[in-house]
């Protein structure tokens, strides 16, 4: 993937991320924040993470990947989302 | 180690007078579960030992000794009778797990309030509804979780006081806003604790039911007995423990075995407060060389999940006793920890309204795989004939489970809900509304639940309540809420909606409607799926028809559908 692309891709998750599940105009987060190990992102809120990757790129991440380790900073999710883009 | 006594040992001459007499509680006297928690284990003297090793996000690290927790009470007690709050009130703790909830409940028991707890991630509905029924004087909370509660607090007329345990700018207060940093406060040794009574209000827990709203479960300073003894039984804890229970003091078995019955022991426990990861809960367990650990299937499915080569990368040879707490523990998961771990993990079966452990695996029983194990000593259950409400006593058939009432820690009452209460007893049981069998050896197997009430994760979601919120979705026509099977969390919650016209089903609008519910009510309650459908199964008078997308769900048998509805 292109590096424009993938700064686009990067920003548009981190910006999910904070309108969806952080309340506190204090916490900045950033792309190696961790989400789910920091407890930003609760394993139940990840589901409708997952959902939201799979509408906004067009692509089926297998349960078996969708793992607290994959989801737990906007640079891991960009690894996991890429890993299944054009396929 | 001393060789444990077995079931039958325990169970001959069983009274609850003993565990009274080793609190030095006599009927009539004063009990006051927060005093017995810091201060009497001071006067044991134990006040340096400590109490809580606390570990937050980032690797934030503090500890607390029990005469800690005796100043910390004195304090935050003094703090709210200076702000007018009165033995009676209902005070909420809204917060992470974070030392001052902790502290919190001790001290606001100390002064004769009722604490409630509620789960942080609530959203601003579940929330109200919670406060509202409560009446709640006050509620302590923290900067992240103030949002929510503004956003209810105008039609909230008895919630006098916010009080925010971290750093707002004061500038940035509003109205009954108050800051308390219990590590500026002065610390209060002199303190008249309230003179408390065996029934006076302590906890107020609430808990989901199929229809209504949640229901507050009010607890008194007696349920100490109980959680004291099913403690020290069942989790084999002993002076030298390191404790860790994973529950959050939102859900009861955060108060009753993540409070109360480690510290009325004067055991040491620890608490992480972070999300979820294997690595980090192997570490902790590393870290602290935690002895004994109480958990949920979920989490240990979870665990399973990570791999048994990441636990051999920790040395978890400290760990001496397993338990597990909040839904069916399956043969997999015990089977599983015996062979990594070195020790099963015992089940433990209670609820909210029980208040204490009611069946049980004792350490020094047999473990059957999957069966929850046998009815504490003191407490008589029984499976109950769902027609004549009589107990089976056929091995192996399924029935109601049931007690009958009268151990220490059971329910007084719903709060203002007496007729609810009132209908979970029939022929002098309690019934609870989950279904198992026993088998020869008076073993329990859990079956299911006997009404629509999901349990995800060991946390029970009112489909009601789900079904009124989604209603208030623009979109959204119609709804039925359900179960959907979960490989880690035994069932998750499931929406199946009609739209209004002019709405068009696609993805972006099931993602849409599943963060609605996530931030109205919890994460716990969101749809981690929305079916949408042209119509939903009725019965000719009109009413959905849930069981009908439940057997769907899980495969099941429809059963009778002759009331279904023909379109």
């Amino acid at each position: 993937m292109e590096e424009n692309n993938l700064n686009e891709m990067k920003e548009m998750i981190l910006k999910y991320v904070v309108k969806e599940y952080v309340d506190d105009d204090d916490v900045t987060i950033k792309y190696d924040t961790p989400l789910i190990s920091s407890g930003y992102v609760d394993s139940f809120s990840m589901v409708s993470l997952l959902v939201f990757l799979e509408n906004k790129f067009k692509i089926k991440i297998p349960p078996s990947k969708a793992t607290p380790e994959a989801f737990d900073s906007v640079n891991n999710i960009v690894a996991l989302v890429n890993q299944y883009l054009n396929k | 180690m001393a060789e444990h006594p077995s079931y039958d040992e325990l169970t001959a001459g069983f009274s609850w007078s003993n565990a009274e007499k080793e609190l030095e509680y006599s009927p009539g006297e004063i009990i006051n579960i927060g005093w017995h928690c810091s201060d009497r284990i001071c006067q044991k003297g134990n006040a340096g030992k400590i109490a809580l090793y606390y570990e937050g996000f980032g690797g934030t690290e503090k500890s607390f000794t029990f005469n800690d927790l005796r100043l910390a009470g004195n304090t935050i007690g003094t703090f709210l009778r200076n702000q007018g709050i009165i033995e009676g009130d209902r005070i909420c703790l809204f917060m992470d797990r974070i030392p001052e909830l902790y502290l919190s409940f001790l001290g606001i028991l100390k002064i004769g309030a009722v604490v409630q707890p509620l789960f942080s991630a609530f959203g601003d509905e579940s929330l109200f509804v919670r406060l509202e029924n409560a009446g709640t004087k006050a509620v302590i909370t923290q900067k992240k979780h103030l949002s929510k509660v503004r956003k209810i607090r105008a039609a909230l007329p008895n919630l006098e006081l916010v009080i925010i345990v971290d750093t707002v700018k004061p500038s940035e207060l509003e109205p009954g806003e108050i800051l308390f940093s219990l590590e500026n406060a002065v610390p209060v040794e002199k303190f008249e604790v309230c003179p408390t009574r065996a029934e006076t209000p302590s906890v107020l827990h609430y808990t989901s039911g199929t229809t209504g709203q949640p229901k507050g479960v009010k607890h008194v300073h007696y349920s100490i007995i109980s959680q004291y003894l099913t403690t020290k039984w069942v989790l084999d804890l002993h002076d030298d423990d390191i404790y860790w229970c994973t529950a959050d003091p939102g859900w009861v078995t955060g108060t009753s075995y993540g409070i109360i019955g480690p510290w009325s022991l004067g055991v040491t426990q620890c608490v992480l407060d972070t999300g979820f990861s294997a690595q980090a809960w192997y570490r902790f367990i590393e870290k602290y060389r935690v002895t004994v650990w109480y958990s949920a299937p979920t989490a240990i499915r979870s665990l399973m999940k990570a791999g048994d080569d990441l636990v051999n990368e920790f040395d978890l040879s400290s760990l001496r006793h397993l338990a597990s707490v909040g839904e069916p523990l399956n043969s997999e998961a015990v089977i599983w920890s015996g062979r990594v771990f070195g020790k099963q993990f015992h089940d433990t079966f209670w609820q909210t309204e029980t208040g204490s452990i009611m069946i049980t695996n004792f350490p020094g029983m047999k473990i059957k795989p999957g069966s929850m194990g046998r009815t504490f000593p003191g407490i008589t259950g029984a499976v109950l004939d769902p027609v004549t409400y009589t107990p089976i006593d056929e091995p192996g058939k399924a029935g109601l489970i049931a007690f009958r009432p009268g151990w220490p820690a059971m329910m007084r009452t719903y709060w203002r809900n007496e007729e609810k209460y009132r209908e979970k007893f029939v022929n002098g049981w309690y019934l609870s509304g989950d279904r198992s069998s026993i088998d020869n050896e008076g073993y329990y197997w859990f079956i299911g639940r006997d009404d629509d009430v999901i349990n995800t994760g060991g946390h029970l979601v009112s489909p009601f309540e789900v079904e009124s919120a989604l209603l208030e979705h623009p979109a959204v026509g119609e709804s039925a809420v359900t179960s959907k099977p979960d490989d880690i969390n035994m069932e998750v919650v499931k929406a199946f909606i009609t739209l209004k016209p002019g709405f068009n089903a696609s993805p972006d609008l099931e993602l849409e409607i599943m963060n609605f519910i996530r931030k109205k009510l919890s994460p716990l309650a969101m749809p981690q799926a929305v079916e949408f459908m042209d119509t939903l199964p009725k019965t000719r008078s009109g009413k959905i028809m849930r069981r009908v997308l439940h057997a769907k769900e899980w495969g099941e048998e429809i059963g009778d559908i002759s009331t279904l509805e023909n379109d």
